[in-house]
């Protein structure tokens, strides 16, 4: 029953899956981006060869680079995920490192709380926060976005912190305050170092939601000035929508940054996903 | 003796705790507290009671719609389980196989899709299921197929089903890992054992392993639930505010939208959106508590 042409043929069986289902997974997107190279005749004609010298054709790009602010969309998204991304870190940590290390009443309730915003998808407060935004004159700007992703953001963070910091030995912080370190310093100089590799594990997970987010972008900065590449993107397709060179470029530039991150950060994320956040 | 005051404590959890009570709690638990209100016709904001859930489930305008996203949303739901997360498992199984060469590089590519932007990836379907570009319609021809081929993302009996595929291609790789990761931290000796007993491996994977990462499951489920009962991108960027064709799409996300900013004819209403939203969150509440009480705690009770 397990003889070993048995066992040879369900192996390939095995790779015979996988590598279909992965080019399952990638292939829209292959597709899109060789497709963004070519003149729109061969887009049509032959869709799925890749782009040759005679039908080699960058007029997708051009035309899109000329005719919407992509530079400018990209440069928002950079900002309005960058800043949140550095504060959830930061505070995210600070929450973290304080509700694991001093007792105080009322630890566990502010535990919870502060937990909760990981079930409740913060989208569903929408109506008050719009309110607040209007009442602070935010609207439009990209502070309003900064803020709601900070908010967004910290309940994970500080769930997975926690964890981390918690297994700080506690040999190395008598240590330290036996020596007469603050607080402060104990902190931002000893415990913040030791816990980075779970930073940039958690740094990643809120990354990814805010630079992807449609929603909040849509609601709270639809201006011309801070729209994110979310938005761009789909009101530049809504425009241009029979302008296949374009859409498919525009679509390509738009992945283009996921991609470039995702070769970089790939082990990273996936050992978090793997290990870390799963408990 | 008196103690100091704790100035650490307040200055290592004030940034955090401000910014996250005055832009998440407080305008979950407001927005809750505006579904009870109405504005009249000159601005004016009153105590409405439960008079917004009234219009919602009772009249017709309100009611139609309202039930028409909530069971288009439980079919999002339904597809998710029945296609994402059972291939999800079977990807995930598969790459725990022991010295299985290129599991890395497997898992990494199909993991890619997750990442990318639900605007994006929407508009590239859109693209390939279009019958302008046909490479769809070709690849079915390829097979002998073609006679299948339709503008799927057309039809009103179709679209959502084509809708909720495409969020499984995207996220598939969300229970794959997870259900990965579980799959790996089961002791070796356990599945060693049960194969010198001499169980078959599809006998060791549903009678051990599977028994083993319910725990993992139920977390997969619950995950699957908030998400879809919480999705609006990929319906607003295929098919716009109206999750045509004639709200065969809509879901409660683009309900909420249209319900909260108005649309054509209708006018956005900031109560009604609130009361809609309410609504979200009970549905999301009532999935949670269910997870929380009867499926963590027989699963818990199951493994000792």
């Amino acid at each position: 029953m397990n003889g070993p042409s048995n066992r040879l043929s369900s192996k390939a069986l095995v790779h015979f899956t996988l590598l279909g289902y992965t080019l399952i997974a990638l292939f829209p997107i292959i597709l899109v981006i060789i497709n963004s190279f070519k003149s729109r005749r061969a887009i049509f004609t032959d869709p799925l060869a890749l782009p040759g010298p005679d039908s080699f054709s960058l007029a997708g790009y051009a035309k899109v680079l000329e005719e919407s602010n992509f530079l400018l969309f990209f440069g928002n998204s950079l900002l309005v995920t960058l800043v949140p991304l550095f504060l959830v870190m930061l505070f995210g940590a600070m929450a973290a490192w304080a509700l694991s290390e001093y007792r105080f009443r009322g630890n566990r309730l502010l535990a919870l709380f502060l937990a909760m915003g990981i079930m409740v998808p913060i989208r569903l407060g929408t109506v008050s926060i719009l309110e607040i935004m209007v009442g602070l004159n935010l609207v439009n700007t990209h502070l309003a976005l900064i803020l709601v992703y900070t908010a967004q953001g910290l309940p994970l963070a500080i769930l997975i912190l926690t964890e981390f910091v918690g297994q700080v030995p506690e040999e190395l912080k008598e240590a330290a305050r036996c020596e007469g370190v603050s607080e402060y310093r104990l902190f931002f100089q000893i415990i913040l170092p030791l816990i980075r590799p779970a930073v940039a594990t958690v740094a990643i997970f809120t990354m990814v939601p805010i630079w992807n987010d449609l929603w909040f972008p849509l609601i709270l900065a639809p201006g011309p000035s801070t729209q994110t590449i979310q938005l761009g993107v789909q009101q530049f397709i809504g425009q241009y929508a029979t302008d296949w060179n374009s859409v498919l470029s525009a679509l390509s530039l738009a992945v283009l940054p996921v991609l470039v991150l995702y070769a970089f950060l790939s082990q990273h994320l996936i050992r978090g996903l793997t290990s870390g956040a799963v408990k | 003796m008196k103690r100091a005051f704790p100035w650490h404590l307040i200055f290592f959890l004030a940034p955090a705790v401000l910014i996250y009570t005055l832009f998440s709690a407080y305008p979950l638990f407001d927005t809750l507290r505006l579904s009870l209100f109405t504005d009249s016709p000159d601005g004016v904001r009153q105590f409405h009671g439960l008079g917004n859930f009234f219009t919602l489930l009772g009249d017709d305008n309100w009611s139609g719609p309202f039930w028409n996203a909530l069971w288009n949303n439980t079919k999002f739901f339904i597809i998710h389980m029945l296609v994402q997360n059972p291939i999800g498992l079977l990807l995930a199984a598969l790459l725990s196989l022991k010295d299985l060469r290129g599991a890395r590089a497997y898992r990494t590519l199909i993991f890619l899709p997750t990442l990318l932007s639900v605007v994006i990836i929407g508009f590239i379907w859109q693209l390939m299921l279009s019958p302008l570009w046909g490479v769809t319609e070709g690849f079915l021809d390829f097979f002998g197929l073609g006679f299948l081929f339709e503008a799927w993302l057309g039809r009103e009996s179709s679209a959502l089903i084509t809708l909720a595929l495409i969020s499984v291609w995207q996220f598939v790789g969300i229970p794959m890992m997870l259900i990965y990761a579980a799959l790996l931290s089961i002791p070796d000796d356990l599945i060693e054992a049960a194969h010198v007993d001499g169980a078959s491996p599809w006998r060791i994977f549903w009678r051990i392993r599977v028994p083993l990462i319910l725990p993992t499951l139920g977390l997969v489920t619950i995950l699957t639930f908030v998400g879809n009962f919480n999705a609006f991108e990929l319906i607003y960027a295929v098919k716009g505010a109206l999750a045509g064709p004639n709200f065969s799409t809509d879901i409660l996300g683009t309900f909420f939208y249209r319900t909260f900013f108005g649309y054509q004819s209708q006018i956005g209403s900031a109560t009604m959106g609130a009361t809609v939203a309410t609504m979200m969150f009970l549905v999301i509440l009532v999935g949670v508590m269910l997870y929380f009480f009867i499926v963590q705690r027989r699963l818990t009770r199951y493994q000792w």
